[in-house]
């Protein structure tokens, strides 16, 4: 199974901001959105960071004007981007051995999606439920 | 009004396509046991099931036995079937939007991914679809044609679907006579004179998409020996940190069954059947009259991607292998259905966790949901369709809590069946189905095989009297 089976569900929108917005207005559309990150790009749509949920609670521990604060000082600049033909069990791995929860996603020079962890173990639980199902079946039918 | 759901005003839901997602949808529906739900499934086939009859390889009879679970979910007073009527042809979007509060697509995917490389069309070169379509006794396919009188055949891809060509490929006629292989496809696979089965992946034994019950199946062949290269059996650098350190007991054994293969002598069966790694073919080369004669393969390394995967990269190391036909096998895809929207970067109707979205606005479309290979593409095994379709049914009734339905003119059975009956008039019922499904039992019987099919679809209606 590949990354692009986890996209395909996942509709046509990546959610982004610019790195010079406020954490004030990437709240509200990780709010708007009900997402846990949004993908940070520069003015050509390259990905320059990740801003999640997560970076916004530990930047609050640290500072108490954090939401006029710049996307900049508080994503997570350092990203891995996977692309659609990644196999869903390596990312996973890469993701658990790294500590990333999120992963852009790349397709010839355009940013096509994002995978969070979540829909990364979901994939995989589902895969596994699948096969056992059908092993049931074959037991029980068969 | 009030909201349906009840006795006296049924949620009366649509499902294009009658395979595992159409169907598991349907289980999940008549679960509810707080509302009242009626569900009509629509195949543009008189024959239900989806890939379970048309893709499942014959000789694989106990996975088609989930077609009983299927069957108990039919039974279900408030389940009606419509075979024979496609949407898009016989019935339309709007049309069903007059009868329905919510429509379900789970149509599949319809056709084959292309390798894109020269010579593809060459003659001999066959995507795997129409092969397994055509054993399987789809009515679209039976009539196509494979030279089965060379004597070498390369199967591309190395997923479960290259694994099953190159098993019938390779079954004895005495096999193939206790599978319900159509017969025409019976008849041309006894009189085939293939000798050799070679299965090309492009990468290597650890990252093959194939499972292990299926290379044991290989490796106990009546009629063909299997091999693996030694040298390609060997695991490379980056594959054997990853297999060491992996969990994943499946994996470790795949790898170890692989390199049994590699250490078989040949033991004198009629057959060959070679599994290749790390070769990808840059070109299908044919002789003046177009004929496919050989293919051109690169060699491979791996290589590992930021994100983890190992990836094939071509070397410029080259190799001829003469073939004379070739069956691609690496990936199917989805065709659009006219009037919803498409993602045709990946092939799917575009979604988000089964809602059809309006690529305008970005938001759900009212009453318009998908699930199944069509919803998330084509992976997974028959069973993988469930939580996909629950996935999706948990979306409608939420959607239907909301009040975000459609609003039929006629959300009737009777107004339903009549209008089906105007576009369609030799639509086939579930009882029909049934009917057909006895008759093919039977005749299997006759000759000790699990069933003899129907192929084309006249022969279907002339039983049913039609
Ligand atoms: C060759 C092959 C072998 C397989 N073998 C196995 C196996 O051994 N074990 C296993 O567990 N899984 C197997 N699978 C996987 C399994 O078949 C799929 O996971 C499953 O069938 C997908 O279900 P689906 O309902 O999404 O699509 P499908 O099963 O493809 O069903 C789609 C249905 O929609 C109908 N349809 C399409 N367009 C229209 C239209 N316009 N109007 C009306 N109806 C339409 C089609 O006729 C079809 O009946 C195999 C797959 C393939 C391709
Ligand atoms: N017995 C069973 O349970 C059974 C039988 C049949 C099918 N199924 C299921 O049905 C689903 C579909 O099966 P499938 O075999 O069609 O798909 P699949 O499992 O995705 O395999 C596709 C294969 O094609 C290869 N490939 C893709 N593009 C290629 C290219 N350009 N050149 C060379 N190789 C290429 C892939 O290699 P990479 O990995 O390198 O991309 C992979 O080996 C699977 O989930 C499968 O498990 C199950």
């Amino acid at each position: 199974m590949k990354i692009e089976n986890i996209l395909a569900t996942k509709g046509m929108q990546v959610h982004t901001i610019l790195p010079d917005r406020t954490i004030k207005e990437a709240a509200r559309l990780l709010l708007q959105y009900n997402i846990g990150a949004l993908v940070v790009v520069d003015d050509t749509g390259r990905p320059v960071g990740i801003l999640s949920e997560r970076d916004i609670v530990h930047a609050a521990a640290r500072t108490d004007a954090i939401l006029a604060q710049k996307v900049s000082a508080v994503m997570t600049q350092h990203i891995i981007t996977g692309t659609p033909h990644d196999d869903i069990r390596s990312v996973e791995r890469t993701m658990t051995d790294k500590h990333i929860r999120h992963i852009p996603v790349m397709d010839q020079g355009q940013l096509v999606g994002i995978v969070s962890i979540g829909d990364v173990v979901k994939a995989q639980l589902e895969q596994y439920a699948g096969e056992v199902d059908t092993l049931q079946t074959q037991i029980t039918q068969g | 009004m009030t909201q349906p759901g009840t006795e006296s005003n049924p949620l009366r839901v649509a499902i294009i396509g009658s395979g595992p997602a159409a169907f598991y949808a349907a289980d999940h529906l008549f679960k509810q046991n707080n509302l009242v739900i009626e569900v009509d499934m629509y195949d543009r086939l008189p024959t239900p099931f989806g890939l379970v009859r048309g893709g499942v390889a014959p000789d694989h009879q106990k996975i088609k036995s989930v077609t009983k679970v299927f069957d108990g979910i039919a039974s279900n007073p408030r389940f009606r079937f419509f075979g024979n009527v496609e949407y898009g042809v016989h019935v339309t979007l709007d049309d069903l939007k007059d009868h329905y509060h919510q429509i379900l697509y789970a149509t599949g995917a319809q056709t084959d991914r292309r390798m894109g490389i020269p010579g593809e069309d060459l003659k001999g070169s066959h995507p795997a679809t129409e092969f397994v379509a055509w054993y399987n006794g789809h009515p679209d396919f039976r009539n196509c044609q494979f030279d089965l009188s060379v004597e070498s055949v390369a199967v591309v891809g190395v997923g479960n679907v290259a694994i099953d060509v190159a098993r019938m490929l390779c079954l004895t006629p005495e096999e193939l006579a206790e599978t319900d292989t159509a017969d025409y496809a019976q008849a041309a696979l006894k009189n085939s004179r293939i000798k050799e089965v070679y299965v090309l992946g492009r990468r290597g034994p650890a990252q093959a998409a194939f499972t292990n019950p299926e290379i044991k199946e290989i490796g106990e062949l009546a009629g063909a020996d299997a091999f693996v290269r030694p040298e390609e059996a060997q695991l490379d650098e980056l594959s054997r940190a990853e297999v060491d350190s992996s969990k994943d007991r499946t994996l470790v054994k795949k790898v170890e069954m692989l390199q049994e293969l590699a250490r078989r002598q040949p033991t004198g069966k009629a057959r060959q059947l070679t599994i290749r790694f790390l070769v990808s073919p840059v070109e299908l080369i044919g002789d003046e009259s177009g004929r496919l004669v050989k293919m051109r393969l690169v060699k491979n390394a791996l290589y590992k991607t930021d994100a983890g995967t190992l990836s094939p990269k071509a070397t410029d190391h080259f190799e001829e292998l003469p073939v004379g036909l070739v069956f691609r096998s690496v990936g199917y895809r989805g065709v659009p259905l006219p009037g919803v929207p498409f993602n045709d970067r990946w092939g799917v109707i575009l979604n988000e966790k089964g809602r059809v979205i309006d690529p305008n606005t970005q938001q759900p479309i009212v009453g318009q949901y998908t699930s199944g290979w069509i919803k998330r593409g084509p992976s997974g095994v028959v069973g993988t369709n469930k939580p996909d379709s629950v996935e999706t049914v948990m979306c409608m009734l939420e959607d239907l809590q909301k009040g975000s339905i459609l609003n039929p003119a006629k959300p009737s059975w009777s107004d339903a069946e009549q209008w089906v009956k105007q576009r369609q008039p030799r639509y086939v019922s579930y009882a029909d189905w049934q009917k057909l499904d006895q008759i093919e039992l039977e005749r299997g019987k006759a000759q000790g095989s699990p069933r003899v099919k129907f192929t084309r679809v006249e022969d279907m209606l002339a039983a049913l009297g039609r």
